[in-house]
């Protein structure tokens, strides 16, 4: 069969606006031809991306939360336990770091038109929240420590046991928001910070948030 | 807020070393290509495993010499023990569900058309891509590595059923760390599917080029687009089941071992689990999973169809797209049909017994376009044409099955018995590998540059097609007459009159797997000795077709993509491609 080649059509992107899905637009002809430089140039799948993850992280939180209220209804085997009073304090860390991104947010959001001394009072409020994350996975490990002070450990109770794996799984995924904090503070150190990578980050860890006070809801009323 | 940085720019240029290249290569075609292999690895290793157990169930005297090399205890002498069979059949259903039918026509296929479909340069995250792949890859080589151990591998078959699966060595061989193995293959393969689906969504969506709106995505792409978001909720409730189940087994705890468990005079030291619980959780990723199987199939068929018939599939885009949007949707809500039989009120039976009759409705849909778009057709009957109406044989013939399993009543009787094997092996194991082996001759000239060989190709599908009827359809019949599955030997006095039958089975599952050999023989030979290939071989429209065989690193040779049609604009002889300004010929 002939091989069907045709010439590619000219570029008219304002004729071709009504033609143009999502993508289009984005896709610009860069000068040296690498189609790949540009496509990296608005970041715009981060940002995209992160809603996605979101989504995948909320349906393992909703399985282990089902898991949770089947076990304790299954047998007569559940134990309340008291919760550490310790993991209040690591929720109004876990908050604060919120703020203080927030904060970081708004002196980097005119960069780079702004002045060197913004993007270094931003640089120090994502340290500071970066350095409070680092605080609420240190208290978790104290709450854990506090627990098992009391004798309840992984396998005591079903109680216990969902203890560790909701908060256990939670600081694994904040530890991921850590990681994500660090490349955001390295890329600004070097002057290549993108926006989506800072919004991409961010969103995140104010999940992280929202996600602790779900799960913190739920081993309130439930163990 | 405005861009932080005009250089977030970050500059790929093709790769050099051997390494890079084709190991850890960043490339999705490079990435594509090792995903196939795999799975076409795994396939042959999964029909090994199928030809041991036939030959077993035929002849259950017979001594394989092979594996007594793998397994001493297992089979000692070659006789395999009625322990060993479960084994066998655990790994060929774990490695056929996961590293063949849920890698293959998705990540395989997926992974090097996609971005080129959409007209891209690449997907969205392209290390995160790498990574998926060398992570699968380690889920591989562990569920492997679980014939080499000892022990031997899990006896719990692929839904690893607690409190079996839960409870360690007092179970049976294999239960012990070939049982952690396979948890821990499972769960490394969870994350490795949610990174690739979480790349498939954010490529459809962010990264299509001028002119491609949703309504120009080839079928292909809007499979595993649907697919993606279907992979990505179910793999996202296996994996904390995969944590849970390890933590029952090495931590102690008690999510699902019940109380007062005894097993082999041993009282289990566990309390008030709930093994219900995981069967839930299991299938709620489970029946899903059977859809991530299929929908890309769909898609592969739907995209390959239009070719071979010159003209659009009827009802268009629209209609078999929502028909893919409405099945992975009730995919979520028919998982407890798998436990009609397993302590299930009859109310929550009825539940889960009418969304399974309502999806079969969208997959009619689906095989009435394809069915009817073929009326009239002026089809060419070229190899991936040949195993396309396979597949829709297959899926006609599973699925009709299909309906006395959806029915409470007659799952009841038909629900432990060989009839399931058929219907699971028609509907999601031969049409998905149908669909593949569609895929695999029709995208091979692009995938190698060069062409398959179509005799061999015929002869291939023609072997393969008549020998899985006779191997599966008569499954169907042996389990109406009680063939019980799972079974090493059938000695009770009903099923003795069954054993020529089975004879029958196991000699047309051998013939089938000696027919694979011609597909191995003939893409190796193909790939260093076929013709070259031209750069649309098909004459398809769609923007593979419009770009070099095999396509250069950035898909387009850095040409400006621009997409004017849909991608069916078929009318006999006459074709449009989508980056074509010219007049459509299909008006799609």
């Amino acid at each position: 069969m002939a091989t069907s080649l045709h010439e590619p059509p000219p570029i008219n992107a304002r004729g071709l606006a009504d033609y143009s899905g999502n993508g289009g637009g984005r896709n610009f002809l860069p000068a040296d031809g690498d189609l790949r430089a540009v496509q990296d140039y608005p970041l715009a799948p981060a940002k995209t991306g992160i809603w996605v993850a979101l989504a995948a992280i909320t349906m393992s939180f909703a399985a282990l939360t089902s898991a949770l209220v089947v076990r304790q209804g299954s047998a007569m085997d559940w134990h309340h336990i008291p919760l550490p009073s310790i993991l209040y304090l690591n929720t109004l860390v876990l908050l604060a770091s919120s703020g203080t991104l927030e904060l970081a947010r708004r002196r980097l959001a005119r960069y780079p038109r702004k002045l060197e001394s913004q993007i270094a009072v931003g640089m120090r409020w994502l340290v500071i929240t970066a350095s409070l994350g680092l605080l609420f996975v240190a208290g978790q490990y104290v709450a854990w420590l506090r627990l098992k002070s009391e004798g309840l450990y992984l396998a005591t109770n079903p109680s216990s046991s969902f203890f560790y794996v909701f908060t256990g799984v939670h600081a694994v995924h904040v530890l991921g928001g850590l990681w994500g904090l660090a490349y955001v503070i390295s890329k600004l150190k070097r002057s290549m910070l993108g926006r989506n990578t800072f919004v991409a980050a961010s969103q995140y860890w104010h999940f992280m948030g929202i996600l602790w006070l779900y799960l913190l809801f739920v081993l309130w009323m439930k163990l | 807020m405005e861009p932080m940085s005009a250089h977030a720019a970050t500059h790929h240029a093709p790769p050099q070393g051997f390494i890079r290249k084709y190991v850890f290569s960043v490339d999705h075609k490079i990435i594509g290509i090792q995903y196939t292999t795999l799975s076409l690895v795994a396939a042959f290793i999964g029909m090994a495993l199928s030809w041991a157990m036939r030959i077993h169930l035929g002849w259950p005297d017979a001594h394989i010499p092979l594996l007594s090399m793998f397994s001493p205890n297992g089979a000692p002498g070659g006789l395999m023990t009625p322990e060993y069979y479960l084994s066998l059949m655990t790994m060929h259903g774990t490695i056929m569900a996961f590293f063949v039918l849920t890698a293959a026509p998705m990540a395989g296929f997926g992974n090097f058309m996609l971005p080129i479909q959409v007209g891209a340069a690449d997907m969205a995250f392209p290390r995160l891509n790498m990574a998926s792949f060398w992570v699968t890859f380690v889920g591989f080589v562990l569920a492997c590595a679980t014939f080499f151990i000892p022990d031997g591998p899990p006896l719990s078959g692929w839904t690893a059923y607690a409190p079996l699966s839960a409870v360690g060595t007092v179970a049976g061989p294999g239960q012990g760390w070939g049982q952690n193995f396979w948890g821990l293959s499972i769960a490394v393969f969870c994350v490795a599917s949610l990174l690739g689906a979480l790349n498939f969504i954010v490529t459809t969506l962010d990264l299509r080029t001028k002119g491609m709106t949703l309504s120009r995505l080839p079928l292909s792409t809007w499979a595993w687009f649907i697919n993606a978001w279907v992979s990505l909720l179910a793999f996202a409730v296996l994996l904390p089941t995969c944590l849970l189940l390890v933590l029952d087994r090495l931590g102690g705890t008690s999510f699902f071992i019940p109380a007062g468990l005894v097993i082999n005079d041993q009282l289990q030291p566990h309390s008030g689990g709930s093994p219900l619980l995981f069967q839930h959780l299991f299938w709620f990723f489970g029946h899903p999973e059977v859809y991530i199987i299929i929908l890309p199939a769909f898609g592969i068929v739907s995209h390959i169809l239009p070719t071979f018939i010159r003209k659009p599939l009827v009802g268009g885009w629209k209609a078999i797209t929502y028909a893919m949007i409405a099945v992975g949707t009730l995919s979520f809500v028919v998982w407890g049909h798998h436990m009609f039989v397993s302590g299930m009120s009859p109310f929550m039976a009825m539940v889960f017994s009418v969304p399974t009759l309502f999806i079969t409705i969208p997959s009619v849909i689906a095989v009435l376009i394809w069915t009817f778009s073929l009326y009239r057709a002026n089809m060419r009957f070229d190899t991936p044409m040949l195993f396309s109406l396979g597949f829709i044989s297959l899926f006609i013939s599973g699925g009709i099955g299909g309906f006395f399993l959806a029915q409470p009543s007659t799952d009841s009787y038909l629900h432990a018995t060989s009839f399931v094997v058929g219907h699971f092996h028609f509907t999601m194991g031969l049409s998905a590998i149908f669909a593949a082996f569609a895929g695999f001759y029709y995208w091979f000239p692009k995938m190698w540059g060069r062409m398959m060989n179509e005799t061999l190709g015929k002869v291939h599908f023609w072997l393969s097609f008549v020998l899985v009827y006779c191997v599966f359809m008569t499954m169907h019949l042996t389990g109406f007459a009680g063939a019980v599955r799972r079974y090493s030997a059938f000695v009770d006095d009903f099923m003795v009159p069954l054993i020529p039958t089975q004879r029958f089975i196991s000699v047309a599952a051998l013939l089938l797997g000696a027919a694979q050999f011609i597909f191995l023989f003939n893409a190796i030979w193909s790939r260093f000795q076929g013709p070259k290939a031209p750069d649309n071989p098909w004459g398809a429209t769609t923007l593979e077709w419009d770009t070099t065989s095999p396509p250069p690193f950035d898909n387009f040779g850095g040409r400006q993509i621009t997409v004017y049609h849909g991608p069916m604009e078929y009318d006999g002889e006459a074709s449009v491609m989508q980056t074509s300004p010219e007049v459509s010929v299909a008006g799609t």
